[in-house]
């Protein structure tokens, strides 16, 4: 007969050994019944435990900047900042209404009545007599202009259009009123300047008052703001 | 012999029938694991038929190196040495060498051969385990 050691032990040790062989082989086979290749389902696993892994570290990451992005906005330093410096570049382009000292310059046509022999046409307000005197104001200092209401921006056009002016393609018509920001006596120097601007206007009889305003308000530009060309590079 | 065989029988049927299954991500380990304690299993089986069983070391041995193998081969996975296939190839091959040792002790309960005769009638084939140097099981 065969030695009967530990029979009981062997017995048992060889139930579980069956139990886990027959788990084993259910889980196997759901995994191949899953249709991955048994040899794939390593690199799959240590995959799958790695994005575990990562999506952990990004769950704190997440955490971590959510905090960071509720000090911040409590502390709003970065939001002031960034509030800041919008503010200034709506004031360079034309966006918001802005305040503050500058002149005001009213020109009108001619009441002279033209000679036989004199051009009507020379005392009448042109566009370039209003291009030259924005020009001076820009050159003075002037921080904001407007023109009848129309801001000055980047690509406004200062352009004859028949009897009237073509400015942020609005039709104005005399009297024109130049509104400009900036220190007003040097501003008013800028165009009384010898042999400038004004002296031309005077000499046509063109009706030319300036006027310093301790606070005017330079309204903002109403157009559309549209770039169908132009692509920031960066 | 018989009381392992039922048992094994025995636990396959329990366990297709237990609603469970193991975790898909540590399946390599678990297969590991199931490795070692078939090694364990045979080598006790083995003992059992030389006549030096000792119980306490069976089952000790049976859990502790069932759960060694699953956790080296986790630890070598961490460690990026692939542990694995060292398990693979040294349990593969110590529960091929036990089932050849079974076989022959088995045989020779069986047939009453001599041992001599049985060996000589193994190396031929070339496949025989070399009875003498078997060693400790657990």
């Amino acid at each position: 007969m065969f030695k009967k050691q530990g029979q009981t032990a062997l017995a048992i040790v060889f139930i579980i050994l069956g139990i886990m062989l027959a788990l084993q082989f259910k889980t196997q086979q759901r995994i191949t019944a899953g249709g991955l290749p048994s040899r794939r389902l390593e690199d799959v696993t240590a995959r799958l435990r790695d994005v575990e892994m990562d999506r952990e570290r990004l769950l704190d990451e997440v955490f971590d900047l959510r905090q960071k992005l509720s000090e911040v906005t409590h502390e709003s330093g970065l939001i002031q900042a960034l509030e800041d410096e919008l503010k200034k570049v709506k004031i360079v382009a034309g966006l918001v209404e802005v305040k503050g000292p500058g002149i005001v310059i009213t020109l009108d046509d001619s009441k002279r009545v033209a000679h036989p022999g004199e051009d009507p046409n020379a005392f009448l307000i042109h566009d370039d007599d209003v291009l030259k005197v924005i020009n001076e104001l820009a050159a003075a200092g002037a921080e904001a202009m407007s023109v009848n209401g129309q801001r000055l921006i980047a690509t406004t056009e200062i352009r004859c259009a028949g009897p009237t002016i073509s400015i942020n393609n609005t039709r104005v018509a005399p009297p024109i009123t130049i509104m400009a920001i900036g220190d007003p006596e040097a501003l008013e120097s800028g165009l009384k300047m010898r042999g400038g601007i004004l002296e031309t206007l005077a000499f046509w009889g063109i009706d030319v008052k300036i006027k310093r305003e301790a606070e005017i308000i330079v309204p903002a530009y109403k157009g559309s703001l549209k770039f169908n060309w132009a692509k920031p590079t960066s | 012999m018989l009381i392992p065989l039922l048992g094994l029988v025995l636990g396959i049927v329990i366990g297709l029938r237990l609603p469970v299954y193991f975790p898909v991500t540590y399946a390599r380990y678990i297969s590991i694991g199931l490795l070692a304690a078939m090694d364990t299993a045979f080598g006790g089986m083995r003992a059992s038929l030389e006549g030096r069983f000792d119980t306490l070391v069976f089952v000790s041995g049976f859990f502790s190196n069932t759960l060694l193998a699953a956790a080296l081969t986790y630890i070598g996975d961490r460690l990026g040495v692939e542990l694995y296939y060292a398990a693979l190839f040294a349990l593969g091959y110590r529960v091929f060498q036990n089932l050849g040792l079974i076989r022959y002790l088995l045989l020779k309960e069986v047939t009453g051969h001599s041992r001599k005769l049985e060996r000589r009638k193994d190396n031929k084939e070339g496949n025989g385990p070399k009875y003498r140097i078997s060693r400790e099981v657990g």
